[in-house]
């Protein structure tokens, strides 16, 4: 089951508004991910580590979430530096490294890194119930914030389900096998989880049209745009220039 | 507040499922207020499909319903019958769709027009009503399946409806939850109908037990007359009746 272990803290960037945090991470992601310069990557990647830090997250949990995106960054490394273009600079039989290659594979590792830990910071440290919320404030068309938040509720219904479909089949003796057998048993336990989803959402419509229903959602939360909110504006303006100003200044 | 003045009126109702044979077949049933009524009868007999026709989640073939002295028939109509009657679902999955409790139960009275502030304060208090302190900022989804059912309930009564639809509301749930239930059922003031096909639980919680029948509504009698002890029997056929056992007591 999914659990939302950074979100239970109470550091300063846990009491930041939830909204702030929203579209700090926002900018600060577009301005790593649009950067290019070594230095403007390193210092972005110290200022994630330094967020992580001032949110006193537990290092194992973090690290295992790293090491989920690190495992696709593996791959990036084995295949970019052979296959992109450029000028070789070590030969592994009848393959060359390309430096540019190894330059272009360095920049992604060190971007989805920093971004990756800017977000576990900024915004792991709130519930997907309060990011809902968030969102709303925010103006995004309240359609799409249920679907992310009815997404969130019902993954787990739904991958119950599917377990106990699994395992009915799986207690009548079915092994997954290579053969058309497998493959028809599958496409029959995703059918009928299409229907039961199908069945379930009109409950759930129902359900929500006895309690009054209308058409429109309403938030419950309150946010507050406090001291702390406008300290951190000032520090992440002071940090994404200085992000610019690595990225744009050569430094001899 | 008359003892005798009607919530709800069925007249006449029929209805089948497309294709069907007629689940509904020309159905009468009254439920007055503060009346507490049970509804028993075997599985597809129509009992969950009478209650979603008052609810209007399901259009009857044709007959008349009437909620508090006046016909219902427009969908406007229905969304004022839905604010004032509560109905509870039988799988607590399908009603508690929010992230956390306190929106679940604040997503009725918001609903109703209530601020934020006010729709809080009305869920704070019905968690302490139902014992549930401390369950605000609880995951829905990984509650217990007990503690799912009192939250529903809790999710349900948050809007103070005059009457409560109950189906099948004890599936699944162990002794302790069930008690739970049964007690806070006898406490309300309100008016309800409970489906379900555990005689044992209605004769707890009801005083008039009906049951669905060819698709009609019988009386089958006063829930003390008739027993409430752990044996299961075919419904209808051979109903009997503790004679000897009553008129001891």
């Amino acid at each position: 089951m999914l659990q939302e272990p950074f979100s239970t803290g109470n550091s300063q960037i846990h009491r930041l508004d939830p909204r702030f945090k929203m579209v700090l991470a926002t900018v600060y992601a577009f301005v790593v991910a649009l950067s290019n310069s070594f230095p403007a990557l390193i210092a972005a990647l110290i200022f994630s580590f330094a967020l992580i830090g001032l949110c006193r997250l537990g290092f194992l949990e973090v690290a295992k979430r790293i090491a989920l995106v690190n495992g696709f960054i593996v791959f990036l490394w084995v295949v970019v530096p052979l296959t992109y273009d450029g000028q070789s600079i070590y030969y592994l039989g009848p393959f060359g490294v390309s430096r540019e290659g190894v330059l272009v594979s360095a920049r992604i590792t060190l971007k989805s890194n920093a971004i990756l830990l800017a977000f576990i910071a900024l915004i792991a440290s709130s519930t997907v119930a309060t990011l809902g919320s968030a969102l709303s404030r925010l103006k995004i068309p309240a359609k799409i914030i249920y679907l992310l938040l009815l997404n969130y509720r019902y993954i787990f219904v739904m991958e119950e389900e599917y377990r106990r479909l699994l395992r009915s089949a799986s207690i009548r003796g079915f092994r997954p096998a290579s053969n058309l057998h497998t493959y028809k048993t599958y496409a029959y336990l995703i059918g009928i989880l299409f229907v039961k989803a199908s069945d379930r959402a009109e409950r759930v419509y129902n359900a929500m049209l006895c309690r009054g229903f209308a058409g429109k959602f309403y938030s419950l939360h309150e946010f507050s745009f406090s001291r702390l909110d406008l300290i951190w504006l000032v520090v992440m303006t002071i940090v994404i220039i200085g992000l610019e100003i690595l990225e744009w200044v050569k430094i001899a | 507040m008359g003892e005798n003045s009607v919530i709800i009126q069925l007249e006449n109702i029929d209805f089948s499922y497309a294709g069907g044979k007629p689940v509904l077949d020309d159905l009468c049933f009254t439920l007055e207020e503060g009346a507490k009524l049970g509804i028993i009868g075997h599985n597809g007999s129509g009992k969950t499909t009478m209650l979603h026709i008052i609810m209007g989640l399901l259009k009857p073939s044709s007959g008349t319903i009437r909620a508090f002295g006046k016909p219902i028939e427009t969908k406007k109509d229905f969304l004022d019958v839905r604010r004032k009657i509560g109905f509870l679902f039988q799988d607590a999955d399908d009603q508690l769709f929010c992230p956390t409790v306190l929106e679940d139960i604040a997503f009725g009275p918001l609903n109703l027009g209530k601020s934020p502030t006010e729709a809080r304060k009305m869920a704070m208090e019905t968690l302490e009503r139902l014992n549930l302190k401390g369950f605000e900022e609880r995951v829905t989804h990984k509650l217990s399946g007990g503690e799912k059912k009192l939250v529903a309930l809790a999710t349900v009564l948050v809007m103070e409806p005059k009457a409560l639809l109950l189906d099948e509301p004890t599936t699944g749930l162990d002794e302790d939850t069930n008690i739970r239930i049964i007690t806070l059922l006898n406490s309300l003031d309100i008016g309800y109908i409970i489906v379900s096909h555990e005689y044992d639980f209605l004769a707890r919680t009801t005083r008039d037990i009906y049951s669905v029948q060819n698709g009609q509504i019988v009386y089958d009698g006063d829930s003390s007359a008739l027993h409430s002890h752990y044996h299961r029997h075919l419904m209808g056929k051979f109903r009997h009746r503790h004679e000897t056992l009553s008129s001891q007591i």
